[in-house]
This record gives structure tokens, sequence and C-alpha cells, in this order.
């Protein structure tokens, strides 16, 4: 079977996390295999998840530990008297 | 014995606690504080509200720890009570969208990504400077609320379909159609401005 790029877009994120059927997969596959677009579309996804998910993208806010750790001690304070 | 704490597990940890060793509980949710505070963000959109409702959650956890169950992860349970706690803080501050949770997709809708002819891999250094992690923070804050709920449990705080389908009440199939799109409208906002920045590519800034 011959599927054209826009099929191949709806399989992209499935095809990242390795749940498509395996008839299905190697339908995909093929066509990454010659398509530099598709495949271009699908290593730049992958790369950009990636990039969002990397520690560094969202920081918590400067002195957000000492306050939570200051708001626990005062719970634990309390649970204990 | 102190010394070895950090080589307990959360299951250890929490037994502990509920023994009586409660300072435990610091060393418990050390590790968590950045994804529990990322999920009361992508409700609250404000940084305040978000550490409020980030506190108010660690303190329900402890409170409630006795009900924790072993099966499932602390992780993926400490996360549930985040978004319980933002849902109804949005609910009293009667700014929530009275949109269903699980409202009919439009599974249809094809979401184009952004074409491209060749991709050079952007190393993961590159979230180091400023400007880069600003263009993701703002294509992930620019994301429909569904997505972006989606996305960051299942790609950022790594939760399974799941586990994502049950923090968030929603059916796998929705979670999939949701997390799909996410990712393609991250990647057709973000490739070409990306592309643009890599260093490997293109060499535009000089060096520091």
């Amino acid at each position: 079977m011959v599927i054209d790029c826009k099929h191949v877009w709806n399989y992209i994120s499935e095809y990242l996390d390795g749940t498509l059927l395996d008839e299905t997969r190697e339908t995909v596959q093929k066509h990454l295999d010659h398509c530099e677009i598709c495949s271009a579309i699908l290593d730049s996804t992958r790369n950009v998840i990636i990039l969002v998910a990397d520690d560094r993208v969202f920081e918590l806010p400067v002195g957000f530990s000492e306050r939570l750790h200051a708001r626990i001690d005062l719970e634990l304070m309390y649970k204990g008297s | 014995m102190e010394s070895q704490a950090s080589n307990r597990t959360d299951v250890e940890m929490i037994a502990g606690i509920l023994a009586g060793e409660t300072q435990l509980y610091h060393e418990l949710i050390r590790p968590h504080e950045r994804s529990v505070y990322l999920m009361a963000l992508s409700y609250m959109k404000n940084e305040a509200d978000a550490e409020d409702v980030a506190q108010e959650a660690f303190v329900r956890a402890f409170r409630n720890l006795a009900s924790f169950r072993a099966e499932s992860k602390f992780s993926t349970w400490l996360i549930s009570i985040t978004l319980n706690e933002a849902r109804s803080r949005l609910r009293r501050q009667s700014v929530i969208r009275m949109e269903s949770l699980d409202e009919p997709l439009d599974e249809n809708k094809t979401i184009s990504p952004a074409l491209l002819r060749d991709w050079r891999e952007i190393p993961s250094e590159t979230v180091e400077r400023e400007e880069v992690r600003k263009l993701i923070q703002q294509a992930v804050e620019e994301l429909p609320d569904i997505y972006r709920q989606v996305f960051l449990l299942r790609d950022v705080e790594e939760l399974d379909i799941n586990e994502t389908a049950r923090v968030l009440s929603l059916g796998i199939p929705s979670v999939k159609v949701r997390l799909h799109r996410a990712r393609l409208m991250l990647q057709k906002r973000l490739a070409p401005q990306l592309k643009g920045t890599n260093p490997a590519s293109k060499r535009r800034w000089l060096p520091w």
C-alpha cells in the first residue's frame, strides 16, 4: 500500500511513540525512506519535543523552594503540636 | 541512618513519614517541585497563583499521605492532587471556561506541520540561550489548554498514555489525538524558528 504525505503526517505522533500496528508502521516507514520532506518533519518533531521537555526550559521562580519548604515546616509543626 | 535517607524509595519514605519521621517529607517532595509547579502554571497562567496552588498541593498531599496507595506512582498521585487543586481554585475564581473536558474533537481536521526539506539536529545545549527558552515557553503557552495539558503530562512529565488519561479523566483516544495535535503544532511553530537559531546551520551570533 502506498500512502501520500498528508496521511503520513497523521501517524507521526504514534510513530514516535512506537504504538503503530506493524502493517501501518511498515507503510509509513516505506514512505519515509524515500520522502525527504516527511523525514525532515519527523526528525524536527522528535527534536522539538526533546527541546521543549528539557528541564532548563521551564524554571522555578526565584525562592520557590525556600518558600515551599518553609510552608511545609509550618504544616509539620502544626501537625506535631 | 540519616545518611542513607536519600537512597530510600518513595514508598519507604512515605512509610517513615506516616510512622512519625515527618521531616522526611521535605526530601520526598524535592524531586517533584518542578513538575508540580509546571502543571499548576499550565492551569493558572500566572506565577503567583501557580506557586500558591503548588504549595497547597504539597500540603494537601502531606495531609492525605495515608491514603496514598503504593500501586500508583507518587509523582502521578501528586500531579492528580495538583490538578484538582488548580481546578477548584479556578472554579472559585469562576474564570474556568465552560468547556467539557471530553468535548467532541473534530477528528478529521488535520494539523499540517511545517514543511522542511532537511533538518539538522538542534542540540539540547541550545536551550541554555535565553531567547531560545523564551521561544519555546511562548509556543507552549499558546497551545490551546486541552492540548497543552496532555502534552505537558505526556512529553514533559513523562506519564504514559494511560496515566495521562486517568489524571485528566479522558479516554485514551482523546489523549492520543490531543497529543498528536500538540506535537505537530509545536513542530509547526518552533521548527522554522529554531532552525534559524541553530548555530550548526548558520553562525549568526558572535562568541561571547
